[in-house]
Order: C-alpha cells, then structure tokens, then sequence
C-alpha cells in the first residue's frame, strides 16, 4: 500500500528521486522555488512522464502501465492553479471528482455528499463558483478530489492565496484525511506549516532530495542555511514553532 | 450528450416540434392548410422544403453541438468549429471542384469537399502527435486554416473562367437552397457518427474544465480525446461543408445561448446545443426564404453572419467588463 519513487528521473527538473510513501501520513514536500517539488508531485501522480529506467510503483504495480482511470481512483491530484474554465456551482464541481468511477448514480451520489459533508460544503452547494470567498473554493477543489475516494491525496501549494484561518481549516482536513489512512503529501512553502503539521518533511533542492525524515531533522538550522541561504532559527514549543530569521 | 430529459431539452424538443412544421408552409409559394389548396403542394413540400427543413435540423445540430465541443476541449468561450482549419480545409477541397471543373460531375462537390477536411484531420494528428497540449493542436489547426484560406484565395484568384469564380463565390456564402434528400443523405450518417463521437468526448471535456494537469489526473488520455475531437469535429463539419458550404457562427452562438440554463459542465452542453443549433439554423433559413430579395434569396451564410458579428462583439464587451 505504498507509493514509491525508483531512480526517478525528469530530464532538467528530476535527477534520481528515490522515495517511498506510506498511507496515513501527511508528508510535506518542500524547498526553494524552481527546485522540483511540482515536477515531483506531478511525477507522483503520474501525468509527468518519468525517464527510464525510473519508475513510480502503486503497490509494487509501475504507475504507467495502470489504466488511467484505475490511477485516477487512486491518486487525487490537487493542483496548484486552482483553475475551473467554467462557471460551475460546487456541487457540479465536486462531481467531476467521479469521472474516474463507473460504480453507479447511487455511490457517486453518497460519495459527493459526505465530501460536501466533510468539508462543511453542503450549505454552498447550489452556489457559483464565482460567488465564492477564496476560503471556500479552496474546499470546494478539495471537495472535488475527496469525492474521488482516492488512497492517495497530493495537493500542489494547496494554502497558497488562503488567509491564516482558512490555512488552518485546510490543514485540519489534510491532517484528517491521514488519520483517516489516506497518503498525504502537500507541496508547502511555509516551513512553519510542515515543521508543525506534517509526520515528515522531504526537502527537494536543484532537482534532488537533500533530506527526508521527521520534521525536527529535515528542517534544522543548518539545513535551512544550506538550502534557503538564510540564518533561521525556531521559536516555541513542538507543533506550535515559529521561524525567526 | 446527457441522455436526462432537462428543462431546456424539452423545451427546445417541443420548439422544433412546433417550428419544423411551420417552416415547411414559408416559401416563395405560401402553402397554408386552411386556404385552398396550392397547385403542386405535395411535391412543395416532400421535395423541397421537407429535405430542406432536415438539412437545417441535421446541420444545426452538428454545429451547435460541435461548437460546445470546441469550447469545452479549448476552455474557450470564442472558439468555434472552424477553429481546427476542418471547415476551411473542406471549403477548399469544394472550390478545387469548381476550379478544375468536376463540380458538375455526380458527388463530385462533396467528395472534394470532405477529402479536404479528411486531410486536415490527417494533418492535425501528424502535426499534434500523440502528446500534444490542447494549445498546440489549436496553433496547428489555425496553421491549416490560415493555409486553405490562402489557397482559396489563390483559387479565386486564378480561377479559369467568370462561371467558375461565381460558382465559387457563391458556394463559399453557404446555402440551403436547392439541397434536397440526396444532400440529406449525403450529411446525415457522418454527422451522426460525428456526434457520437462528441459524446463519447463528453466526460474528458468535463475534465478539462479543470486544466489540463488535473484533467490528465482524473484519467484523461490526451491521445484519444484528441482523437475525438478531430473525428468528430471533422465527420460533422466536414459533411457539413460538403453540402452547404461555409456556415458561421451557428457553433459560437449556439453553446452561449443555451449554457445558462445548463450546469455548465461541456457534457451538459452538448445535447442542448444540438437542438438549439438545429432549431437556430432551421428558422434562420426559413427567414432566408420568405426575406423578399431582388435576385432571389438572401445566402443562409450571409445571415448568419450579420446575426452573428454583433452577438460576438457584444461577447467580446462582456469579456472585456469582467477582465476591467
């Protein structure tokens, strides 16, 4: 029940990404802009084809030789936009999460409403995505990926644009959702945001991974100094630390 | 297509039950069923005007349906059917015919014409290849255009006598008059084919509303959406364009007319599409026949297109108030 990274290679973005996930718990990819963390996420998910002979295994099985609808099922893929072409109202748009399934009007209607339900969408249903705070179209693409009932939720910078309260509504659900059992992994730019909430930190620089492990271990001074360029240090107690530069 | 019975397709299924008949008594001879009778009616109406009115309610259809389609795979409000260089490929297979002169033999015309658009399709999937994004099939098939326009252009130009350059000119402004049952016949089975086709692009059309990256996660091959679309686009426009020549604007139009009272989703749009497009093309025919015009009757095409650019302008004001 793992997803896993052998030799994963993206000519000019990955070199030799070796990484094995576990369900039900969140991992956070980090690291500085342009050091491959989407190209990682994207390579994970399986629509960033991989250069061989490196591979991404879903329970021992070569990603690329799934059926797209069978990874799709799997793996739910939030990316970093946000975008949605057209002028849907949330319910519609949290459908769309059951493209990959063909199990039938009744489990895909029971599977959008308890992910309406979970992310407190059920009120917004009937409304226009353009009638939405930022806040709450952020739940309603989440809400699209849950509806899906994927083992695997990989989310692209999902608290980007969002204020602090909505940054921590959406961590909550993320946080849940391992519980739950489900894989996590959440590209982050705030290193607060992983120290605290994540179960482990993969830290990704010019293309390869530079440290991967606990938070307290991937994120130490000196790795921030290395990666970032910055003197930082940690404030506060454990799940509550602030970075000090 | 959504095989659900939504408001707005019956509606517009009840509109066309209503319209069809209607448009079958407007003409040059005004054929109604309380006066005395009209000399020739039965022939007016079987060979004429039946075939006409169907022609409409086939080609309408296929444009209507087909420019939701576009939209849909481009996430685009302004694309249309022509926007694959299907239709401009087809127009000048057509105008090959006349200018070489076989226009006049049997079939001659619409096997012309849809060998030009079986080309572009031909050309769209060797230029695209497998992988490529919705952007660079869209470049490609606006390449194709900007090519057949210049060569019919070119034939005009050259074109080897004064009958052929009006035959040319004439066919290139799109038209319903004088189409009967061997033209129906001739458009239907690929337009049908080509509409299920559409269909069947349906769901990864739905998938596309989120972006290519998330459409691809959803489990969307790009390959055979691709496909589809070329397929489908060029049965449908192609045949089209073989029959009638050149007819804008109805896939622009059509999708915006009706995608308010849809959930929006491009699968949703399809059906509804489909009947506003033939209902649209079926009334602005019948409107060409009984509009009283020194020379005879006023080009479907040419209708269309005066209907046509103030609804995009007005479009394009909209789009222009939300970008402000």
């Amino acid at each position: 029940m793992t997803l896993a990274a052998h030799n994963l290679t993206v000519p000019g973005r990955l070199s030799g990404i070796d990484l094995t996930l576990q369900p039900g718990t969140l991992t956070a990819i980090v690291g500085p802009n342009g050091a491959g963390k989407s190209t990682l996420l994207a390579a994970l998910t399986g629509i960033e084809p991989a250069a061989a002979p490196g591979r991404v295994e879903l329970d021992d099985a070569v990603l690329g030789t799934l059926p797209p609808r069978a990874r799709a099922r799997a793996i739910g893929y939030l990316p970093q936009t946000g975008e949605v072409a057209w002028d849907l109202n949330v319910e519609t748009l949290v459908r769309l999460g059951r493209l990959p399934h063909r199990a039938g009007p009744a489990a895909d209607h029971a599977a959008v409403e308890r992910a309406l339900d979970e992310l407190g969408l059920q009120t917004l249903r009937t409304r226009p995505l353009n009638r939405l705070s930022g806040g709450e179209r952020a739940r309603a693409l989440l809400g699209r990926v849950l509806a899906g009932t994927p083992r695997w939720v990989l989310a692209d910078e999902p608290l980007a644009s969002l204020d602090l309260a909505h940054q921590q509504a959406m961590l909550g659900c993320f946080k849940a959702l391992a519980r739950q059992g489900c894989g996590v992994v959440l590209v982050l730019h705030d290193l607060a945001h992983a120290m605290n909430h994540a179960d482990r930190v993969v830290v990704i620089d010019h293309g390869a991974i530079v440290a991967d492990g606990p938070p307290a271990e991937a994120l130490d001074r000196a790795r921030i100094a290395a990666v970032w360029g910055l003197k930082a240090q940690w404030l506060g107690e454990t799940g509550q630390q602030a970075l000090a530069f | 297509m959504t095989a659900r019975l939504t408001r707005p397709v019956a509606i517009l299924l009840a509109a066309l039950a209503v319209v069809l008949p209607l448009s079958l008594l407007a003409g040059q001879v005004w054929i109604t069923p309380f006066a005395p009778p009209v000399k020739n009616a039965i022939p007016i109406l079987i060979e004429l005007r039946l075939p006409r009115g169907v022609l409409a309610l086939v080609l309408g259809a296929g444009l209507g349906a087909t420019g939701a389609a576009m939209q849909g795979c481009l996430r685009n409000p302004l694309a249309d059917p022509g926007l694959f260089g299907i239709a401009p490929m087809a127009a000048l297979g057509a105008v090959l015919s006349f200018y070489t002169g076989y226009a006049v033999q049997p079939l001659a015309l619409p096997v012309f014409a849809l060998i030009g658009g079986g080309l572009a399709m031909v050309l769209l999937g060797l230029i695209a290849g497998r992988a490529a994004s919705v952007a660079l099939f869209t470049l490609a098939g606006m390449m194709l255009a900007s090519l057949a326009g210049a060569l019919t252009s070119l034939a005009i130009s050259l074109s080897p006598n004064p009958f052929a350059l009006s035959e040319i000119v004439t066919w290139l402004m799109g038209a319903l008059e004088n189409r009967g049952w061997h033209e129906v016949w001739i458009a239907l089975p690929p337009t049908v084919l080509g509409l299920v086709l559409l269909h069947r692009a349906g769901p990864a059309l739905d998938a596309l509303t989120l972006g290519e990256a998330a459409a691809r996660s959803l489990g969307v091959e790009p390959a055979r959406l691709q496909w589809l679309m070329v397929a489908g686009t060029g049965l449908v426009v192609g045949s089209g364009v073989a029959v009638a020549g050149i007819i804008g604007f109805v896939g622009l139009m059509v999708p915006h007319l009706v995608r308010p009272f849809t959930d929006q989703r491009p699968s949703s749009l399809l059906l509804p599409s489909a009947l506003a497009g033939a209902l649209l093309l079926l009334v602005a025919d019948c409107l060409c026949r009984i509009v009283p015009l020194a020379g005879g009757e006023l080009r479907l095409g040419i209708a269309l297109s005066l209907a046509g650019a103030p609804f995009f302008l007005r479009l394009l004001l909209q789009m222009r108030g939300r970008l402000a």
